[in-house]
């Protein structure tokens, strides 16, 4: 064997444990979905057009895309009658490389219709306890030396409490200076899901393109995210079930788009058209790099994937 | 002139007329949310640092910064001494100027002399080195793929982790911005 050839299984070979336990968490989740009448789908990973987002940007592969999500195909499958589905996919967005990005990455996304985010926030509790059990784990995880509770009940706190309590600003303070997401990073998270899973809820209605409003305050969306030693691991809503509105919303985020020379993508009109008939539904997309991230006490997402980009 | 996408690790950058490093750098995005580009920058004059944030909008102006290829000739107190082969000029660089690359430094060799506006303020290393193991633990053999590491020393005294199939006498290449072993060098 030559030395090149000897580094290289070096570096493969010490992934075994993270590889192992990667399978058997992919495992453990796909029978809790089977077990309770899901259907395990597949949708295209090249589509001609992704729904469009302002801070999202998909990479080009011939004259379509590569998806950033599997959202708008699943949904299409909601609207026509499929109430339960989750998929394992996935998902390329451009130029995200950091500690906890790969421009690739693995997402497991579900959809139940007739379900609005508290139960789906509840449900997503369910599915990770179970799957830690079935991995042999304590419901105590130790991650860079916290300890994080996994015991059911997890924390759940607005996004205007989350300002409140941590951050120099309100969250409307916030929002006008064009600051929201650089508080939110320097402040917040740390914070969140420190000793327990977290549940931030409540978004900013403008930072929810495809989220429902809140009936009783318009100016929130029914979206939100959990967290886990401060690390985001998925994010979820009660999907907006209104066409016209949703195509405004796409067109207000092809205008901030253009702004930066991002790519204009065509209407998703199938999509839309789907939306006039989708069941009332929650779906959540859940990052199973960031969750081996956990599992495996790293900080660095290279350690629990067999090969980071650099690599090939 | 660069943009945020260019921001890495060791990136050299203007701000203020003093030449900065970056010396952490981390990508940071919520899902949905903007793109930041969390630094750590180290003035590369005085050595004082601070964490900076950046947006995919910002533009950065590139340090005027230079290399020139001088020997080392020797340490005297805390001052290391480094001679120019052109004009045998020699010129000192402090302890926290030499900094890291000590780990990396032969009597002797020729390394890159770092100048910002003609004055000499660090030393620039090539990326990769290679040093010869002079201190290492016998390898127990077959124990090829389990991932292992351990401590060997090298010329420089410089204490480096490898994987346990590296022997002493072997020449191995080291990533000088991260200190840490990369691979092994034939001959």
């Amino acid at each position: 064997m030559n030395t090149i050839h000897q580094d290289d299984h070096f570096c493969l070979a010490r992934k075994s444990q993270a590889l192992h336990l990667r399978a058997k968490f992919i495992q453990g989740i796909r029978h809790f979905f089977i077990q309770r009448h899901f259907l395990e789908v597949e949708t295209p990973v090249r589509i001609p057009s992704p729904a469009p987002e302002e801070h999202i940007e998909a990479i080009p592969s011939g004259n379509w895309f590569l998806q950033t999500s599997p959202e708008l195909c699943m949904k299409r499958l909601l609207a026509a009658g499929y109430p339960r589905i989750f998929q394992f996919c996935k998902c390329f967005r451009a130029d995200e490389r950091g500690s906890k990005h790969l421009p690739e990455f693995t997402m497991l996304e579900w959809y139940v219709a007739q379900f609005d985010y508290c139960q789906l926030m509840d449900q997503c509790e369910t599915m990770l306890i179970a799957g830690l059990k079935d991995l042999g784990y304590d419901q105590r995880i130790i991650w860079q030396n916290k300890k994080i509770d996994f015991a059911p009940g997890w924390e759940r706190i607005t996004v205007a409490d989350a300002f409140f309590r941590y951050a120099p600003m309100s969250c409307p303070e916030a929002l006008a200076q064009d600051r929201f997401d650089e508080i939110l990073v320097a402040y917040i998270e740390p914070h969140l899901g420190a000793d327990h899973p977290t549940f931030l809820y409540d978004y900013p209605a403008k930072l929810a393109a495809l989220a429902k409003a809140k009936k009783s305050d318009p100016t929130v969306a029914e979206r939100f995210e959990l967290y886990i030693g401060g690390m985001e691991i998925a994010n979820g809503f009660s999907e907006l079930t209104d066409a016209d509105e949703q195509r405004r919303r796409f067109e207000e985020a092809q205008q901030a788009r253009a702004k930066k020379n991002w790519a204009r993508y065509a209407m998703p009109e199938k999509f839309l058209q789907a939306l006039r008939t989708l069941p009332e539904t929650a779906g959540i997309a859940l990052g199973i790099d960031r969750m081996m991230m956990i599992l495996t006490d790293t900080v660095q997402i290279d350690n629990i994937t067999a090969f980071p980009p650099e690599a090939l | 002139m660069y943009t945020a996408s260019d921001l890495r690790k060791g990136l050299r950058l203007k701000i203020d007329n003093e030449p900065y490093i970056i010396t952490e750098f981390n990508f940071v995005k919520p899902g949905k949310g903007q793109a930041l580009y969390r630094t750590k920058l180290k003035n590369m004059l005085n050595g004082n640092q601070f964490e900076r944030t950046f947006r995919s909008v910002d533009n950065f102006e590139a340090a005027d910064l230079r290399e020139k290829k001088m020997q080392y000739l020797y340490k005297e107190g805390d001052k290391y001494c480094f001679m120019d082969n052109e004009n045998y000029e020699q010129v000192y660089l402090t302890e926290a100027q030499v900094g890291d690359a000590v780990n990396f430094l032969l009597d002797n060799i020729e390394v890159e002399i770092l100048l910002f506006e003609d004055r000499p303020i660090g030393i620039s290393l090539p990326n990769f080195v290679e040093l010869v193991v002079t201190e290492a633990e016998p390898w127990a053999k077959g124990d090829t793929v389990s991932g292992a590491t351990k401590p060997v020393k090298v010329q420089t005294g410089y204490t480096i982790l490898v994987p346990t199939f590296v022997t002493e006498g072997e020449k191995i290449r080291i990533d000088t911005r991260t200190g840490e072993y990369l691979t092994r060098v034939k001959g």
